[in-house]
Formats: structure tokens, C-alpha cells, sequence
């Protein structure tokens, strides 16, 4: 595979259920750069959080063609070549941070001494040194969304799936694991998808944002994120980080938006300024 | 990073809350036993006062001895120039937890692997669900004697006659272990099974790292439902089996003295029960030590 091969590709990919004759999904086409960190963002039932799970083979297309690393997206699965995050962190309680972060490797049958070694360094990494004999639940939802983080990272994989990661988190924790992904992400050298509901995160994190509209899901607009790199807390108060959330908002209300979900990201924005 | 700073210092309190809390417990077991006592003993007294009767029987020292009688006769001797009861007791109880233990580790191993079977398909539950109930339906006094004469003649010389009796606990045992492990075996987080399929991790796998260390609570719980039934099991399995030296036979032993010793037999009676309750007592450590969840979700 060279290194211009895009990492995802999907080619005119339809998902119906059967159930009520739904139509998820409508004639998706869409390529993923190495390294691109690319938005799904839409109301809610537009079908962005099937397609994540379609390219990572957890939900099969009813037609189209799904291509990860230059393979079928199930041998690709097979191969694990993606890690994926939930919106919830989805930690076995009954595990410790270290061997919540260490289960994929374990399946992989990595060796213990790798694997801890590996454990240290993915805990460096999402900042949890000190902490991989807790617990879950002895953790607050954002240091357990850093542990899943890490868990999808532990082996490196080319590919991450995020479906909706801080959205059940408040807004400052939010802007916090935002800088955070940002930073793993560039040390990483991973290529992430990136499904949401909040404007301003898809803007802040992306390289590229993806608006789908309203059932069935379809592709409205691909709003290129040109917001130079590194971006930190200021990006978020620079004239053009709110043009291009305009850009996107204006795109979603083409697209049928869902005002309910998104109108609350505009007040979101000034939420956390000045506080510590 | 509140909760950063909490965690570390949580775990320091906790052998010092420990010792607080088990005084707490040991001071609530003690006052409920003293209310429990005092129930007892004021019910006796005002019913010989009054002349109450309960059904046909009046209240008196036969159908309600007094607890102290009941705990005195311990110390005495079983029979003439005999051992003191409680040393009697004490090998029969003895004995009935063998067969009891060997009947729950055995009920709890079938019954486990018949949720587990179970799980794997919606078809196999409704075919054989029914039956499974209707096994617990029959009372287990009509069911042992069977057990008896068809278990009794196949086993080796070591287990003869109370290999039987361990049959018949399991048989009281399996029950609930089957059910919970159904159960908690088929109630995992369906976003836990994607997270295993993007692993690629086949169902062997998805068993033992996911479904059974998340069933586990499920499992407990019917385990401390079976530990005292498989006692209860071992004890009616002795009658029809013969079994002169456990808990059972000396139930039935007393039962003929009642008239003229009648504490003997409550004396047996709170004996079986305390060996119900450390059966209860060594699921209930055997969970705190093998279930970690967090604090709100263990029983």
C-alpha cells in the first residue's frame, strides 16, 4: 500500500435494515488520507454512528463496497486493523486499568512482559501513570474514556474509530480530551474517524468534516478544515474557527439539520473560558 | 481531577473502615440475636400465662423450650455414661457437610455448564426450560429415594451409601446455578460483544474473557441460594438412604424422643442451621474475593 492509498474507501455504499424498510445509509463515496483525521457529523438518526460500524465491519452494507487498508473491511477487522472507541468507555469492571488497556494484546497473545511494557507506555501517553492497578469505577468519565483511548491505541492500530467519545462527558472535560486526542493523534501517526454531534469539537479536531444530512443518510458537504496545526484553546477564539463553524452549521441546514441537537454547541463554545 | 486524588486515598482508609465496619456488623448481629431471644422467651412466657394456645398445642416447656435449655442441653450428655450432644452433633454435622459440599461443588459444576449449553441458542432454552423446572417441582422427598437405588449400587466402595446423598444435593443445588448463569450469561453489554467482534475474538474467547467474568454476580448470587439447599438436600437424602451418622439422622433419631427430650431435637435443629449458614458464609467469601465490581453493584 503506498503511502497516498487512502486508509478508508468506500464506494457507493447503501444500508437498509429490514425492519420498516429503513434506509440508513444512501449511496455513500468517501476516501480517507493516511493521517487524516476526518468529522462525521449530523443529527442524530442520520446514520453516522452505521457507517463508522459499517467500516469496521460491526454492521454489514446492504450494497456498495468498504475498503480499509486496501482490503475488504472484514478481513481488515480480522486482521485488526482498527481500534475502536464507544461513546461509553465499555471497561470490564472486573479488570484493572493495566489489563482493561492490555486485552486486545492479550487476544493478539502478546507476551506478558510486553504487554506490560506496552501498558506503561500507552498510560504515559493518555497521562494515567499511576493508576493501572485502579479500578473503572474508582475513575471519573473522562480518566475512563483516556483508558478506552488507549485500549483502542495499545496495537497500533492504523485505524481509529471513534463513535461519539466525549459526548456523555461535560464540556470543559470535552475541550480538555479534545487537546488531548490532538496531541495522541500526532504522536500516534494514526488515521481517525470521528463520529459527533457538537460542531465545534468536528471543527477543532478535524482535517476534514463530513456533514451528513437526515434520513437517509447521505452525504451533504465535505467542509475542508484548513485551521493550521498545533491547534490549542485559542484556536477556538481565532475569526475563522467560527467562520468554519458557520460553513458547517450552514451546511447541516441545507442538509435538514436536526436544530435540537446542534443549536446548543453555539452557546458550548464560551462555556469553560476564564475557568480554571 | 477530583476523583484522581480520592482513589489513592480510599484505599488507606480502607483496613480502618474495614475494622469499623465489621464491630458494626458484629454489634447489629448481636442485637437483632437479643431482640430475637427476648421475642421468644416473652411469647413462652405470656402464652403459659395466659394458657395460649397455639393450634392444638399449648405453650409449654415441650412445644417451646426454653433457648438456654435448647443451648444447655449441648453440654450434656447425649445418653447415659455417653459423649456431650454437641460433640455427637458436631460429627454429624461433620459429615453432612461432606456429602453436602461434595452435592454443591458437584450441583454447582452441572449447573453451571447446563446455563452455559443453554446460552448458546433461544431453541435449546424453550425445549428444555420446562423440564428443568419441572425437576424442581417434584418434591425432593419423593425424588431421593429413586436417587437412592439407582446411584447407590454404581458407585465405588469409598462413596457407597453418602455418594448418593451428594446426588440428591446437587439435584437441589443445580436449579438456580443454571437459571443465573443463563441469565447473566446472555445480559452482556451488546457494545462489550462489538468491542470483542473488532478483535476478531471468536466465541470461546468472547466466553471466557467477557460473558462468564460478567455473569459472575449472576452466579454468586444463585450460589448463595444453593450452598444452604445442598445442606438441606444432604440432610433429607439421609433418611431415605439410611444414613444413621449425619445431621439427618439424628434429626430422625430425635424426632422419636421428642416427647420426653423434645430440646434435643430443637438442639439439632440450630446445629443444621449453623452449618447452612457457614456454608452461606464461605460463598460469600469466596465472592468478595473472586467478584471485583465496583461497590454498588455487589450484593
Amino acid at each position: 500500500m503506498s503511502a497516498s492509498e487512502p486508509v478508508v474507501s468506500l464506494r457507493e455504499v447503501t444500508k437498509t435494515f429490514q425492519a420498516g424498510d429503513l434506509t440508513a445509509l444512501q449511496s455513500i463515496d468517501l476516501d480517507v488520507r493516511p493521517g487524516e483525521l476526518v468529522s462525521l457529523i449530523g443529527p442524530s438518526g442520520c446514520g453516522k454512528s452505521t457507517l463508522l460500524r459499517v467500516i469496521g465491519d460491526l454492521v454489514e452494507p446492504s450494497s456498495g463496497e468498504v475498503v480499509v487498508n486496501g482490503k475488504r473491511a472484514r478481513q481488515a477487522r480480522q486482521d485488526g486493523d482498527y481500534g475502536i472507541v464507544f461513546q461509553d468507555p465499555v471497561l470490564y469492571d472486573w479488570r484493572t486499568v493495566a489489563k482493561n488497556i492490555s486485552l486486545p494484546l492479550e487476544l493478539l497473545g502478546w507476551s506478558k512482559a510486553r504487554r506490560t511494557e506496552r501498558v506503561d507506555e500507552l498510560l504515559a501517553l493518555v497521562e494515567l501513570q499511576g493508576f493501572g492497578g485502579h479500578h473503572p469505577w474508582q475513575l471519573s468519565g473522562g480518566m475512563q474514556q483516556r483508558v478506552s483511548i488507549a485500549r483502542a491505541l495499545s496495537f497500533s492500530p492504523a485505524l481509529l474509530l471513534m463513535d461519539e467519545p466525549f459526548g456523555a462527558l461535560d464540556e470543559m472535560t470535552r475541550e480538555r480530551l479534545n487537546a488531548e486526542l490532538l496531541r495522541i493523534w500526532e504522536a500516534s501517526g494514526s488515521t481517525i474517524v470521528f463520529v459527533t454531534h457538537s460542531i465545534a469539537e468536528a471543527v477543532f479536531l478535524s482535517s476534514r468534516v463530513v456533514v451528513m444530512s437526515r434520513r437517509p443518510g447521505r452525504i451533504a458537504a465535505i467542509v475542508e478544515i484548513d485551521l493550521p496545526q498545533p491547534r490549542n484553546a485559542d484556536t477556538r477564539e481565532e475569526p475563522h474557527f467560527f467562520e468554519l463553524v458557520t460553513a458547517v452549521r450552514d451546511r447541516l441546514r441545507e442538509g435538514g439539520l436536526d436544530e435540537d441537537r446542534t443549536a446548543p454547541d453555539e452557546g458550548e463554545l464560551l462555556v469553560g473560558e476564564g475557568t480554571p | 481531577m477530583a476523583y484522581a486524588a480520592s482513589a489513592p486515598a480510599r484505599s488507606s482508609l480502607r483496613s480502618s473502615e474495614r475494622t469499623r465496619r465489621a464491630a458494626l456488623d458484629l454489634g447489629l448481629f448481636l442485637a437483632v440475636l437479643a431482640v430475637l431471644w427476648a421475642a421468644w422467651e416473652a411469647f413462652k412466657a405470656i402464652g403459659e400465662a395466659t394458657g395460649l394456645r397455639v393450634g392444638q398445642f399449648e405453650v409449654n416447656d415441650r412445644t417451646l423450650p426454653h433457648l438456654h435449655d435448647v443451648v444447655g442441653i449441648l453440654f450434656e450428655p447425649s445418653r447415659r455414661n455417653g459423649p456431650l450432644l454437641i460433640g455427637v452433633l458436631w460429627d454429624a454435622a461433620l459429615f453432612t457437610a461432606k456429602e453436602a459440599a461434595v452435592g454443591f461443588v458437584l450441583g454447582a459444576l452441572f449447573g453451571f455448564a447446563l446455563g452455559a449449553v443453554l446460552a448458546h441458542s433461544g431453541l435449546l432454552q424453550r425445549g428444555f426450560l420446562p423440564y428443568i423446572v419441572a425437576s424442581q417441582t417434584i418434591p425432593i422427598l419423593a425424588v431421593a429415594p429413586m436417587v437412592v437405588v439407582w446411584v447407590n449400587p454404581r458407585l465405588p466402595e469409598g462413596l457407597k451409601d453418602w455418594g448418593a446423598v451428594s446426588v440428591i444435593a446437587a439435584y437441589l443445588t443445580f436449579f438456580p446455578v443454571t437459571i443465573n448463569t443463563l441469565r447473566g450469561l446472555t445480559s452482556v453489554d451488546p457494545r462489550a460483544l462489538e468491542l470483542m467482534r473488532s478483535y476478531a475474538a471468536g466465541s470461546w474467547r468472547v466466553l471466557w474473557k467477557l460473558r462468564v467474568p460478567a455473569a459472575l454476580p449472576f452466579i454468586f448470587a444463585a450460589l448463595k441460594i444453593a450452598a444452604p439447599a445442598s445442606v438441606v438436600g444432604a440432610i433429607i437424602g439421609e433418611l431415605p438412604a439410611s444414613i444413621q451418622s449425619g445431621l439427618g439422622g439424628a434429626i430422625l433419631n430425635f424426632n422419636q424422643y421428642y416427647i420426653s427430650a423434645p430440646t434435643r431435637l430443637w438442639a439439632t435443629n440450630l446445629i443444621a442451621a449453623l452449618l447452612g449458614i457457614s456454608f452461606f458464609l464461605v460463598v460469600l467469601l469466596a465472592e468478595r474475593l473472586v467478584v471485583r465490581r465496583a461497590p454498588e453493584h455487589v450484593a
